[in-house]
């Protein structure tokens, strides 16, 4: 038997093993979220987008986390109002490490809180004067601001607030300002992917569609792209817009880290969107190339190998001038990649890695891993859809574990089993397996780290695996009793 | 003291909850009981006969002024009326905005937590139509009313709201405590209204506590916001609404759980009693002129 055959038989008793401890009906809904990668399959074979089972501990978040943590929170020269009461703001505050340019409280307002901050009165009589007087304070207060949003949050649908009026009578008194109503309550869907959806929407009909193409005096050029789908977490959006630069590309917006405003307004001015998380910004890169003819590519630059041949699918869009460009773009670089992977190849090499995130990285890092000799045998996404279980075929290798939605039960016990040498996941996850004595990475925040996007990014992504798995704390995690003979 | 009553009046919409039940009130009250109503309707209209008042200030408008219900004190929102009788509006919101029946869960704790309960005989709750949330069914859930009485008629719908209140109070006598008191028929002067009332009441497992005839002093009254029992306490109407007093006070602990019965039960009742034709199912949906 080979060792992906092995691999294989192993993953499904491992996937046998642990479903026994949940009743006879819990285990037969989760089994269809387990799975091993079966070599030359288009499918992972697991089902996703369904909601979570009642008693166990997920991961996932809710379509308010979706659209103000990730999709609108990032713009920084709009102020997003959490509508409702004040935990969901307060517990999301500070955003999910976004960088951005700007004078925080004076032009740019990404890492402040704004919320209404319902009170027992609000509910009952109804929060909509307190959001026309919020929006009158912002106004007085931010005046530099370009636009605001109001996130709505659970109570706001139950007591049926009419924040798309105040919206419009806002709108209307100040000379026609974006002011975007945004219905993401969280009981909304089964995870942040339907904010995802829900945020998206909001910019096809608060922004696409009360922008007056005459009036937008934008200039677009032959080679105007649009970032789409990189929140610029730790600087990801900056490492890579470099290289789109320097390969003669001008990027005209970013979707949404380090975002503003006129840059969402201008996007349908751009030639090709280039996308990076899938996940949340295919609704909008789809309408924009149904409404605007505007192409859109996938990309990922995670890592030399898929950053190269990404480089070259976005060039291909181009003429000649680019397509040369990019060649002498990635022959730059070459000396860093490989004075990287020759520090670091010869420390990671055939190290295991085990990820849980979220609607992206489960696949996209998997090449960087790669290139560093490491090997991924388990890999699941929090909110992902099927189309992303299909694209994750062309990353995984024969035998490797899929879980969706995995449970905090299921996870512990994979990775006991697997016994990987680094797990990649979020911070709710981190301590459990670093008190199981095994290393583990922020994989939605880079730890405080990054960027990992682009050459740049590479170099300190290899950097901090190595950090993280060849820390000397992890041999003197012995208990005291336990000898060694 | 005897124990405090706790009782409800639900009922269809225009039904006339809130006249028969601030009538009895009063009779009760004439018998020497203590009573605070409180009254669970956005409108605010359940105690203005017995203050002659228009509409008295509400536990959440007061609130919402003074910014939030712990500011209140119980003397802000309860106001004393005919024969003492002291008297509470929860309110609510304008029409189409908030969450009206998360304001009654509010009004109804603020009362129970400043001891507006204490001393009272009896607690009377006034909800509006149907119990359409959680909020409205705040009154029959557990340590709240004991006893609901249904205002109907012999009117259909009437009687399919009394019905649905009935499924209402019966998820709650499960889990609480709660029970059908019985029926107050508010004479419509439709069709043998009595023994449809009567017929009713034992399909839903209750009685017909009491048939309120129509009577014309009950308007007159109305427009000098006063129970008939103030404005004509000779009156034959007044002495209706003191027989079904001495009915709802003497019926303490005689509720029972309701047996809600299903739509077609209902129509086939309305045939026993020949109001509604032996179906002819070619007929339904048609207009008088087209059948």
């Amino acid at each position: 038997m080979s060792a992906t055959a092995e691999a294989r038989v192993n993953g499904a008793e491992l996937i046998e093993e642990v479903l026994k401890a949940y009743p006879e009906k819990s285990a037969k809904k989760r089994a269809k979220h387990l799975n091993v990668y079966e070599e030359g399959k288009s499918e992972c074979d697991v089902k996703s987008n369904i909601k979570s089972l009642p008693g166990v501990m997920t991961i996932r978040g809710c379509a308010y986390a979706g659209s103000k943590g990730v999709v609108w929170g990032p713009i920084k020269d709009m102020i997003h109002i959490s509508h409702g009461p004040v935990g969901c703001g307060q517990y999301s505050w500070a955003s999910r490490r976004n960088y951005y340019i700007g004078t925080t409280g004076i032009d740019t307002f990404g890492t402040m809180q704004f919320t209404s901050d319902f009170q027992e009165k609000d509910i009952v009589f109804g929060g909509d004067k307190k959001l026309e007087k919020i929006i009158d304070e912002i106004q007085e207060l931010f005046p530099l601001n370009k636009g605001i949003t109001v996130q709505s949050e659970c109570p706001i649908g139950l007591i049926g607030d009419d924040i798309e009026a105040v919206s419009k009578k806002k709108s209307k008194e100040y000379e026609g300002k974006t002011i975007v109503p945004v219905r993401c309550e969280g009981f909304r869907g089964v995870s942040q992917s339907l904010g995802h959806h829900i945020a998206n929407d909001a910019v096809r009909d608060f922004v696409f569609d009360k922008t007056d193409p005459d009036k937008n005096k934008f200039e677009s050029t032959p080679y105007d792209v649009a970032i789409i789908g990189d929140y610029n977490i730790g600087g990801d959006a900056w490492s890579s817009r470099i290289l789109l630069e320097e390969m003669g590309l001008r990027v005209i917006a970013q979707w949404s880290g380090d975002g503003s405003i006129a840059e969402l307004e201008n996007t349908p001015k751009a030639k090709l969107n280039i996308l990076h998380c899938y996940r949340s910004m295919n609704y909008i890169s789809r309408h924009m190339e149904e409404k605007y003819g505007i192409p859109w590519v996938e990309y990922n630059f995670f890592g030399p190998s898929k950053i190269e041949e990404s480089l070259r699918k976005i060039a291909s869009f181009f003429d000649d001038t680019i397509k040369e460009k990019t060649e002498q773009v990635i022959a730059k670089y070459k000396a860093l990649t490989d004075a990287v992977i020759a520090k670091y190849k010869p420390r990671l090499q055939g190290k295991k890695v085990m990820l849980f995130v979220g609607g992206l990285r489960p696949r996209h890092v998997i090449g960087a891993y790669e290139d560093l000799g490491m090997e991924v045998v388990g890999t699941g996404y929090e909110f992902g859809h099927n189309d992303d279980y299909q694209r994750t075929t062309h990353y995984v290798k024969d035998g490797t574990l899929i879980y969706d939605d995995v449970t905090g039960y299921e996870f512990e016990k994979f990775v006991e089993a697997v016994q990987p040498d680094l797990v990649g996941s979020g911070i709710k996850e981190k301590y459990v397996f670093q008190k199981m004595g095994v290393p583990f990475r922020q994989m939605h925040s880079w730890d405080y780290s990054g960027p990992y996007h682009g050459y740049d990014g590479f170099a300190i992504f290899a950097r901090d695996m190595d950090m993280a798995i060849n820390n000397p704390v992890w041999g003197l995690t012995k208990a005291p009793w336990a000898k060694a003979a | 003291m005897a124990t405090l009553r706790q009782i409800a009046f639900y009922g269809k919409g225009g039904i006339g909850k809130s006249t028969t039940s601030q009538n009895t009130l009063a009779a009760l009250a004439e018998m020497g009981q203590k009573i605070l109503i409180v009254g669970c309707d956005p409108k605010a209209d359940s105690t203005r006969l017995i203050l002659h008042a228009k509409a008295q200030d509400t536990v959440l408008s007061l609130a919402a002024e003074a910014g939030s219900v712990e500011d209140l004190e119980i003397e802000d929102v309860m106001k004393i009326g005919y024969r003492n009788i002291r008297c509470v509006e929860s309110g609510g919101p304008e029409p189409g905005v908030g969450c009206a029946g998360r304001g009654v869960i509010t009004s109804i704790n603020f009362l129970e937590e400043n001891g507006a309960y204490d001393g009272v005989d009896y607690v009377s709750y006034d909800v509006l139509g149907d119990v359409v949330c959680g909020g409205f069914a705040m009154p029959i859930r557990e340590n709240k009313a004991q006893e609901i009485y249904i205002v109907m008629s012999g009117e259909m719908m009437a009687m399919y709201a009394a019905n649905n209140i009935s499924k209402g109070i019966l998820k709650y006598a499960n889990s609480g405590g709660v029970r059908l008191g019985g029926l107050v028929c508010n004479e419509r002067q439709t069709d043998k209204e009595l023994e449809l009332a009567e017929a009713l009441a034992g399909k839903l497992g209750t009685k017909l506590i009491h048939f309120v005839p129509r009577d014309n002093v009950v308007q007159h009254a109305e427009l000098r916001r006063m129970t008939v029992l103030e404005y004509a306490p000779e009156s034959k109407q007044a002495e209706e609404y003191r027989q079904l007093a001495t009915k709802i006070h003497a019926n303490a602990g005689n509720g029972t759980i309701p047996t809600p019965i299903t739509m077609d039960e209902l129509e086939d009742l309305l045939m026993d009693f020949g109001i509604m034709k032996k179906e002819d199912e070619s007929l339904i949906g048609k207009a008088a002129t087209a059948a």
